[in-house]
């Protein structure tokens, strides 16, 4: 008895001293400053979201310049207001009304007002953006009455509901008194940002990290939450993994860790993976087909080839559970606009075969119907491991495809402006609206050379109306239920087949907090972002 | 000879399919295709290739490298900011592994086809047959992950405010792994070349003479044997810092180090021509002095080399 009570007694004391020797120097660390140090796998070389728009570039820009509104999961819209605190359409289409945030303060003191909006707006978002050249493609001028008011005028009918699917990926402004006058493209501030977000871009080393420390003049109350947030470049992605399990990084967003290697860092103590936080970036994959091709012009032959890929092999093999089949153009992700009563196409390898019977593409003396040539993007493993599937799925069915490899430059030339290719694989991404680069994927009149465009040839006068249609309905219900129809046709006539849609995963250290808040979070502000100590 | 590497180069990155601009589309994630020209335009990758090959060999002449379109940077700026690293990362591993590799090449070569020789030969057959990436991810599970020695990547901790000799320590145990790695590679080389010239050295006259003088083992084992086996051993020194060089590609990329060969790896695939010919001029000018100094050491070692000369 008294030894069973000492014992425990000792096992207690020795406990409680190892708790207070083991919080002793996190307690001293916490006071130092909090740091979150993140894996980068990129080195963008321009480093303005206002003119790149892409999630390399928002990843850690996006905590330096902000857009006038951020992804929400239960705000209205969608949205969380940031440099904007309302947005109001007219009925006509052609004027969107912003009020804008008071109080702001650029990182080098000067007032934030409607007239760097204005600036931004017309100077970069619409003549130099990416993405802007099309969203704001109508845009004539930007009326400022006041400080606080910026209103939107377009030539052109424009969807207030474009606008606001837009508005985190194509609205971050940049201060007008660093870019007035400058030749904007070779502005150092595109390296140097400049914003109003929560934290100042201080330092970059080359090949090493880039630096943000807090922004204490930041508008939101009691933000941010951290003091540092350091990037820090590994190119391995090996790497990644090895940092985070050896507490030398927090955090690895965008799957820096590969799937492969999640079931053994789950198991990790301290790390947890999350899947959530990638709602409003979700990348789809794309079988694309060249329709210039006499036997892939065969709507049958389309068919039978949507029938011939098993996708629930594919999420499960091949993304590790970690992505959903498609069915269509738009991902489930996007309930605003998803419809699942579309046509779909069972893996069925005998009606595939059937299909191409039909078709009159008989099988030779060897099996074969015919050949094709394939090219996997090569940006995702997930998008080469299906290359090879593919080409097996399609020999069970006697379509025999000849897998080329090749890398990212390459197969942009061969794919996009070469049209070197009967089927290729892509991963195009949907940005929350089909009119931002869903519907370019189908629709005819795309010149040569427009990465992630329709470049297979593909010509239909219907699904051409109902995109140029919406582009100028205002009306939301309308406009919704003309991209149902939208989906309804590609999935139909099978322009492209659309296999899996997946977003990433974010490996994190239980120690950091409010990770995955938001469906854009990984490329979101992280104002409120913060370290347990 | 700097001449025919530069059009080398150019030709061969010229055969590559895609450019620049279609790198930098697909990094942005589209673009359309009024943005593609006005690139190209500003790129100056709408002329002609002869015009643009002209265009760098005229700038290269007045020691201009050129404009880096992948990094928006001069690309002697890139250069100077990574050649350090690689130096550091390069004359360390060389340095460890001709030590290392000559010592145990000694141990092996004093007795040839002893127990100790075999062993020593196979092990350093066994690492060389080894693929550096596989290595060097081995070496950061073991020492970095699971004993929490050294750190898993990268030159020095980042943003640590440290300087001075606190720096250096710090740089220092960063290049353990790495330089490791490489120098374990190597040194199979160097041991296997310095055992064979002193298995061959044992057969000769002048160790026959050494051993009926009555000289002790030793001292004819590192005087006239080792020293004789020393001489291919220097020559494969040159060659072999031309191979590290390319070896540090490896490396560099699993312990992120910013470093030579990581810059031609992202010149490559941004295909990006000024950076890569900038970069393989200068490792062909690092190359060539290597070898001159390598000569110079060989002449030292070597009376006849030098002694030879004004006869001829």
């Amino acid at each position: 008895m008294t030894i069973a009570t000492l014992s425990r007694r000792t096992l207690l004391q020795a406990g409680g001293a190892l708790l207070a020797s083991t919080a002793l120097p996190t307690a001293t660390l916490a006071q130092a400053g909090s740091r979150l140090i993140v894996a980068a796998d990129s080195e963008p070389k321009n480093l303005n979201p206002a003119i790149v728009a892409s999630n390399g570039v928002f990843f850690i820009a996006s905590k330096v310049v902000e857009p006038l509104a951020e992804a929400s999961f239960d705000g209205k819209d969608g949205l969380a207001p940031r440099l904007a605190t309302s947005w109001e359409g007219s009925a006509d289409g052609k004027s969107v009304t912003f009020k804008l945030r008071e109080g702001v303060k650029w990182h080098d003191g000067k007032p934030f007002t409607s007239a760097d909006v204005a600036y931004s707006a017309l100077s970069i978002w619409k003549p130099l953006q990416n993405l802007g050249r099309l969203v704001f493609a109508n845009l004539e001028a930007v009326e400022t009455p006041d400080a606080t008011t910026a209103v939107f005028k377009f030539s052109k009918p424009t969807p207030l509901q474009l606008i606001r699917n837009a508005l985190p990926v194509v609205s971050s402004v940049v201060p007008k008194h660093l870019y007035e006058g400058t030749d904007i493209a070779t502005n150092p501030a595109n390296v140097k940002l400049v914003g109003t977000g929560p934290f100042k871009l201080t330092e970059y080393k080359p090949g090493e990290y880039y630096r943000l420390t807090k922004n204490a003049d930041y508008w939101g109350k009691g933000e941010p939450k951290l003091d540092e947030i350091i990037f820090r470049v590994l190119p391995d992605r090996a790497g990644a993994g090895a940092a985070l399990e050896a507490e030398e990084i927090q955090l690895a967003a965008f799957s820096a860790v590969p799937l492969t290697d999640l079931a053994r860092i789950s198991k990790v103590p301290g790390l947890k993976v999350i899947s959530k936080g990638y709602e409003a970036l979700t990348y789809q994959l794309v079988v694309e087909i060249n329709h210039r091709r006499k036997e892939l012009a065969d709507l049958k032959v389309r068919q039978a080839i949507a029938h011939a890929i098993d996708k629930n092999f594919v999420v499960d093999t091949i993304f590790l559970g970690y992505a959903a089949a498609s069915t269509g153009p738009v991902p489930k992700n996007a309930p605003e606009f998803y419809d699942a009563s579309v046509p779909t196409y069972a893996f069925d390898t005998a009606k595939a075969n059937a299909l191409l019977d039909e078709a009159g593409y008989k099988k030779g003396a060897n099996g074969t119907r015919f050949s094709l040539k394939l090219r996997p993007a090569p940006y995702f493993n997930e998008t080469k491991q299906f290359g090879d599937y593919l080409r097996q799925a399609l020999a069970a069915v006697g379509i025999d495809a000849q897998l080329i490899n090749a890398d990212s430059a390459a197969h942009q030339k061969a794919v996009y402006t070469d049209h070197d290719f009967d089927l290729a694989i892509g991963p195009p991404v949907f940005r929350g609206d089909p009119a931002i680069s869903t519907t370019i994927l189908v629709r005819s009149g795309i010149p040569a050379g427009v990465p992630f465009s329709n470049q297979g040839g593909y010509e239909n006068k219907e699904l051409d109306g109902i995109i140029a249609k919406a582009a100028e309905t205002v009306d939301t219900a309308t406009r919704t239920e003309l991209y149902k129809q939208f989906q309804k046709i590609v999935a139909t006539d099978l322009p492209l087949i659309n296999v899996a849609e997946w977003g990433f995963i974010t490996v994190a250290r239980d120690t950091v907090q409010n990770v995955s808040n938001n469906p854009r979070w990984a490329v979101s502000n992280w104002s409120d972002t913060a370290l347990k100590s | 000879m700097l001449l025919i590497v530069v059009v080398l180069t150019f030709l061969l990155l010229e055969s590559a399919s895609g450019d620049a601009v279609d790198a930098y589309l697909l990094s942005i994630g589209g673009g359309d295709a009024t943005v593609a020209q006005s690139l190209r335009q500003a790129y100056g990758l709408d002329q002609s290739m002869l015009a643009r090959l002209w265009l760098y060999f005229s700038s290269l002449a007045s020691f201009d490298l050129g404009w880096s379109v992948a990094f928006g940077r001069p690309v002697l700026d890139l250069i100077l900011e990574r050649l350090p690293n690689t130096l550091l990362l390069m004359g360390s591993a060389t340095a460890l592994s001709f030590g290392l590799g000559s010592a145990l090449g000694i141990v092996a070569g004093a007795k040839p086809e002893s127990i100790r020789d075999r062993v020593l030969s196979t092990a350093s057959l066994i690492l060389y047959a080894i693929p550096s990436f596989w290595l060097g991810l081995v070496l950061s599970i073991v020492f970095a992950v699971q004993l929490r020695l050294l750190p898993t990547s990268g030159i020095e901790t980042i943003a640590s405010g440290k300087a001075g000799f606190a720096r250096a320590l710090d740089i220092a145990k960063h290049l353990v792994l790495p330089v490791g790695a490489l120098a374990l590679i190597y040194m199979a080389l160097f041991l296997r070349v310095m055992r064979s010239g002193m298995a061959e050295a044992w057969t000769l006259d002048f160790v026959l003479f050494a051993r009926s003088k009555g000289l002790s083992r030793s001292r004819i084992v590192l005087r006239h044997v080792a020293r004789n086996a020393l001489l291919p051993l220097v020559t494969m020194l040159g060659l072999q810092s031309a191979a590290m060089l390319g070896g540090s590609v490896v490396i560099e990329s699993i312990f992120a180090i910013p470093g030579f060969g990581r810059l031609a790896q992202e010149a490559v695939s941004g295909r990006d021509a000024p950076l890569l010919m900038g970069i393989i001029v200068v490792s062909a000018v690092l190359v060539i002095c290597v070898n001159l100094i390598i000569d110079i050491v060989y002449a030292a070692l070597d009376p006849r080399v030098g002694a030879s000369e004004p006869n001829t």
